[in-house]
Parts: C-alpha cells; sequence; structure tokens
C-alpha cells in the first residue's frame, strides 16, 4: 500500500462500492424470499452484477494513477471510455432487437414459429422487439452521442469519474432485467412499459445520474453558448424523466414477487398511458434524435447550420406542442370526446415545428450537396431527416378522426410506425455510428465506405418494402373491416381479413430481412474500423499551447 | 368517480384559466428573442459551433 499512499478513494469510490456490496447482500437476501422464479432470478442477477461492480471499482482503484486531468496540455481530455461501451451496446441490441422483429414478423406470416413455446410466443417476443430496439439500441446511441456532444459543445472533460460508467452499466443492466423479464412473462402490460415496478425503480436512479452527468457538463462548460443539441439532449432526459415518474406509479403485491398493479385504472390509466406513449415518441424517438441531427449533419456535411433561429423556433414549438397530443391514440374510446379532439388539434399543429426541423436539416447542406454522391455516411443522414419529414406528416394526418376511423387497429399504424423507426431513428443512428465510432477510437476513416453504400442500399430497400407493405395491408384490412352488405351485415369475417393480409406479411417480413442484413455488414464494417483501420496521427497542435 | 388528483386554491384556478395566455406569451418572447436582428451576429456564430472544435 505504499505506493498508493498518496492517492485515496474518492468519496464515489469508497461509497459507490459499499452501496453495493450492501445492495448485493440484500439481493441474495431476496432472491432467497422470492414468490416466483422470475423475481429470484433477477434477484440473483442483480446480486452478481452488484458483487461484480464492487470488484470492478475496487480493482480500477488499485489499478489506477492519479484520477484523469480535465485537461492535457490546455486542451479538454475528454472522457471517451463510456461512450465506447455505449456504441458497442448500441449496435449489439441493434442486431437483437432487428433479428427479434424479424422472427416475429415471420410469425405473423407463418404461426407456427412461434414453436408453441411460452418463451417465444408473440405476446412476450413483441415486446422484447420494441424495447431492444426503442430503448436498448436507441438508448445507447443516445447515451453515447449525448456524452460526447455535451463534451465537445462544451470544452470540457464529462462530469464524474464513475458517474457516467454508472450511467451506461446500470442502463443496460435495466435492459437485461427487462428483457428477460419479458421473456419469463413479467409485464405491467403497459405498451413501452412494460417493465415490473423493480425494473422501473432501478431506471429511476439511473436515471437521475444521467442527468446529473449531463447537467454538470454543460454547467462547467467553457463555451458562453449551450450548443442547440444540448437543448435538444436536455430535454430528452429531462421529459424521459417525468414521463417515467408520471406513468409508472404502481402498487407491489409483494416486496419479494414480481407483479404490482398501477396506481389508477380505466380511463385515467388510458389517458396516463398515452400521454407517456406519445411524448416517448416526442421526446426519446424525436428530441433526442433531433439532437444528433444538429450535430452530426453539419459536422459531416461540414456547413454551419442552415437556422439556428429556426432552431430555436422550432424547439420550443415541439416542446410545447407535443405534451398535448397522446388523445390521438384513443380516438372513438371512452375517453372523453373533448380531449380527443383537443389531441388531433395539437397533433395537426405539432406538423409544423416538425418539418421546421426537417428543414433546417436538409438546408444545412446547401453548397455541399454533391458530398451525397460521394459520401454514403451523410446520403444515410439525409434520408433519415426525409424520413423523417415523410413520418411527421403522416402522422398529425393519421392523428384526424375521420382518417384514424379507417387507420386505427390496423397495420397502417405498424407501418407508419416503421418509416419513422427504421427510416429516421435507425438511419440517423446508423449514420451517427459511422461518425462517432472512427473518432474515439481514433481511426483515420471508417474501414470500408464501399460497406456503407451497401448497408444504405439493403436497408432502404428493405424500408420501402416494409412501409409499403404494410399501407396496403392496413388500408385494405381497414376497408374490410368496415364494408357492409346491402342487408346491413358485415361483408367479412375477421379470419377473411386476416387471410387476405398474408401476402404482405411475408413482404414486410423480406423487408425486415434486409434491414437486419445491412445491419450485419454495419457491424462488420464498424469492427473492422476498430480492429484494422488506420490510426489517425495525433496532430502536433495537440502539443503547441493552445491559441 | 372523484378525481385522483385534485388540487383546488386561488392560485391553482387562476393558472388553469391563464395558462393559455400565459404559454402564448412566453413563446411569443421566445420567437422574439429568436428573430431580435441584434442576436443575429450571435447566432450565425453558434450556428457554426460543431465545426470550430479542436
Amino acid at each position: 500500500m505504499s505506493a498508493s499512499s498518496t492517492k485515496s478513494m474518492t468519496i464515489g469510490e469508497s461509497g459507490l462500492s459499499l452501496t453495493f456490496a450492501v445492495t448485493a447482500f440484500l439481493c441474495v437476501f431476496a432472491a432467497a424470499k422470492a414468490l416466483d422464479t422470475a423475481f429470484a432470478f433477477h434477484a440473483s442477477l442483480a446480486a452478481a452484477a452488484s458483487a461484480a461492480s464492487v470488484f470492478f471499482i475496487l480493482n480500477r482503484y488499485f489499478e489506477r494513477g492519479e484520477l484523469p486531468p480535465q485537461e492535457i496540455n490546455g486542451r479538454p481530455n475528454y472522457n471517451l471510455g463510456p461512450i465506447k461501451f455505449s456504441s458497442f451496446m448500441a449496435m449489439f441490441w441493434g442486431i437483437a432487437g432487428f433479428a427479434v422483429g424479424l422472427i416475429i414478423a415471420s410469425q405473423l406470416a407463418w404461426p407456427a414459429l412461434n414453436f408453441d413455446l411460452p418463451w417465444t410466443s408473440f405476446g412476450r417476443l413483441r415486446p422484447l422487439h420494441t424495447s431492444a430496439v426503442i430503448f436498448a439500441f436507441g438508448g445507447n446511441v443516445l447515451l453515447a452521442t449525448s456524452f460526447y456532444v455535451v463534451q465537445r459543445t462544451s470544452r470540457v472533460r464529462l462530469a464524474g469519474d464513475l458517474a457516467p460508467w454508472f450511467v451506461v452499466v446500470g442502463y443496460n443492466f435495466f435492459i437485461l432485467i427487462a428483457g428477460t423479464g419479458y421473456l419469463l412473462g413479467v409485464t405491467e402490460g403497459k405498451e413501452y412499459a412494460e417493465p415490473e415496478w423493480y425494473s422501473d425503480l432501478w431506471l429511476t436512479i439511473v436515471w437521475v445520474v444521467y442527468l446529473l452527468v449531463f447537467l454538470t457538463t454543460v454547467i462547467k462548460r467553457k463555451e458562453p453558448h449551450i450548443f442547440v443539441a444540448n437543448w435538444f439532449y436536455l430535454a430528452f432526459i429531462v421529459t424521459i424523466a417525468v414521463l417515467h415518474l408520471g406513468n409508472n406509479p404502481a402498487l407491489p403485491v409483494s416486496f419479494f414477487g414480481s407483479k404490482s398493479y398501477v396506481a389508477w385504472g380505466g380511463v385515467q390509466d388510458a389517458m396516463f398511458q398515452w400521454w407517456y406513449g406519445h411524448n416517448a415518441v416526442g421526446f426519446f424517438l424525436t428530441a433526442g434524435f433531433l439532437a444528433i441531427m444538429y450535430y452530426f449533419i453539419p459536422k459531416r456535411a461540414e456547413r454551419p447550420i442552415y437556422s439556428y433561429r429556426l432552431s430555436i423556433i422550432h424547439f420550443w414549438a415541439l416542446i410545447f406542442l407535443y405534451i398535448w397530443a397522446g388523445p390521438h391514440h384513443l380516438h372513438y374510446t371512452a375517453l372523453p370526446d373533448w380531449t380527443q379532439t383537443l389531441g388531433m388539434t395539437f397533433s395537426i399543429m405539432l406538423w409544423m415545428p416538425s418539418w421546421g426541423g426537417m428543414i433546417n436539416g436538409l438546408m444545412t447542406l446547401s453548397g455541399a450537396w454533391d458530398k451525397l454522391r460521394t459520401d454514403p455516411v451523410l446520403r444515410m443522414l439525409v434520408v433519415s431527416v426525409a424520413f423523417y419529414g415523410m413520418s411527421t406528416f403522416e402522422g398529425p394526418m393519421m392523428s384526424i378522426k375521420v382518417v384514424n376511423s379507417l387507420s386505427h387497429y390496423t397495420d397502417w399504424t405498424i407501418g407508419h410506425v416503421h418509416s419513422g423507426a427504421l427510416g429516421w431513428v435507425g438511419f440517423v443512428s446508423f449514420g451517427a455510428l459511422y461518425c462517432l465510432v472512427p473518432w474515439i477510437w481514433n481511426r483515420k476513416g471508417l474501414y470500408s465506405l464501399k460497406l456503407v453504400n451497401w448497408h444504405f442500399w439493403t436497408a432502404t430497400l428493405g424500408i420501402v418494402l416494409y412501409i409499403s407493405a404494410m399501407w396496403v395491408s392496413g388500408i385494405l384490412q381497414g376497408l374490410m373491416w368496415r364494408s357492409y352488405t346491402a342487408l346491413g351485415f358485415l361483408e367479412y369475417s375477421f379470419i377473411e381479413t386476416v387471410e387476405a393480409m398474408h401476402p404482405f406479411y411475408i413482404i414486410r417480413a423480406a423487408g425486415g430481412a434486409l434491414f437486419l442484413i445491412g445491419s450485419l455488414i454495419m457491424a462488420y464494417n464498424l469492427w473492422m474500423t476498430v480492429r484494422v483501420g488506420e490510426e489517425e496521427v495525433q496532430s502536433p497542435v495537440a502539443l503547441q499551447p493552445a491559441e | 368517480m372523484k378525481p385522483i388528483i385534485a388540487v383546488e386554491n386561488i392560485a391553482s384556478s387562476l393558472v388553469t384559466t391563464l395558462w393559455t395566455p400565459i404559454f402564448f406569451a412566453i413563446f411569443i418572447a421566445i420567437v422574439t428573442y429568436a428573430l431580435w436582428p441584434r442576436n443575429k451576429a450571435a447566432f450565425d456564430e453558434a450556428a457554426s459551433m460543431p465545426l470550430r472544435e479542436e
């Protein structure tokens, strides 16, 4: 210990290792007292993870010298470790989530593929798919890019030493608990908010630390102005915290069991659920990824943002309007009629700020349009913005009550969601990862731009097959449901509508397969970039005093 | 059925009545700030923030 006599444990190191040691003990106790096997499994996982955390924190302490400096040679010493971890996990969960999507799409076309097992039934795999692609893939992309962008645009090292690691590892542990829970049949049954009470509590802790790390980094910034991407990230982090707390109050049946019941029932629960659900779209899938757009498109196109004023106005317009759009998920239900109309009106108004963002993203290419021919990464980013524009036009249209009476409960909704999810969120994430991986692993560029091109076209073809199949299938389904005979009877039985959709389900699965293949090409490309990519020569500027 | 959350005092009823004009005024203030001619130079500089790193 003589060598380390000058260094002492930080409060974070001692506090966190102590907390995890106690947690490990409590989780062993909870596993022993568990009322159901899923809870016992999760408590054991938590005990093992807590014990491993204690080991890693202590090991890291004994291995390290002094804490990493805030600056080296007058330049910020950026913290890249947690960003690397999140980028890797994003790719991992992305492939897993797309693969599960392909499986359930195939199950809809060929139901025998559920193998008559509870764990592989559609009902359990579907939340696994949605959570894996939205929260695991999308969430890790947002963690990685937000930690990168906030450091670069604030010109300071990320706040905290262990805290950023706690956020990225803790978030992925939440995903693990939630995902294995779905397979074991543990669910609150609320769409996109399926995780049970103990996963929700854990996510709350992780998310508060995320907010603190992000906010503290912004507060200690060296740059006087807070860049617009950081506004979007902050709106995403704060609103997700509010949504998570608002939608998840639940009373566990027992301290040692996985089941809980939500605090309110009936139409109040439905209203809360879709207030949550639509704002998850607005602030997770929109605000967060718009932040990515505002940093990565200017960076890649080497052009300033088209209109910074527009970015401020459409940011605040989004914030003021999105919160009210949720009731359009509950048209023609027990929800009061005025609330439905309110939701519809705000959804239509949302078209404007959404297109404000799209115009700003696309026009940033002014003077750099030629780069679309030569740079497939930029093309991916720009096509994502085009998909954003398309799905934010389609969304308000579908929220209109008369349109909704045809589209609701049909595959049209699924098509709409996927044009946003695959086209916008997927492509902007792919583009950001293609930029980010060479930057953080200090590589000159990607292993192969040709492979990016292959990824781009495979995935684009996949999306086109997917969404056009769902449009046809959805409108067909909606029209068949509402057609009457001359005598006033329904013309089609339900099973006839299912039969009519079969060919489109096969096309949809084919589209999903192409999208998955594209992501595999990407994973190979990124892997090779890190493994064999040419190292970027450190610019000599680093050795000179800052100008 | 009794509402689950019911807050009733003068301040809250004033806010629930006036939230539309209040939010509208805040939004107008934001738009004015964004379009104010004297702020243009600062915004133009902010627009190229990602480009002048290192």
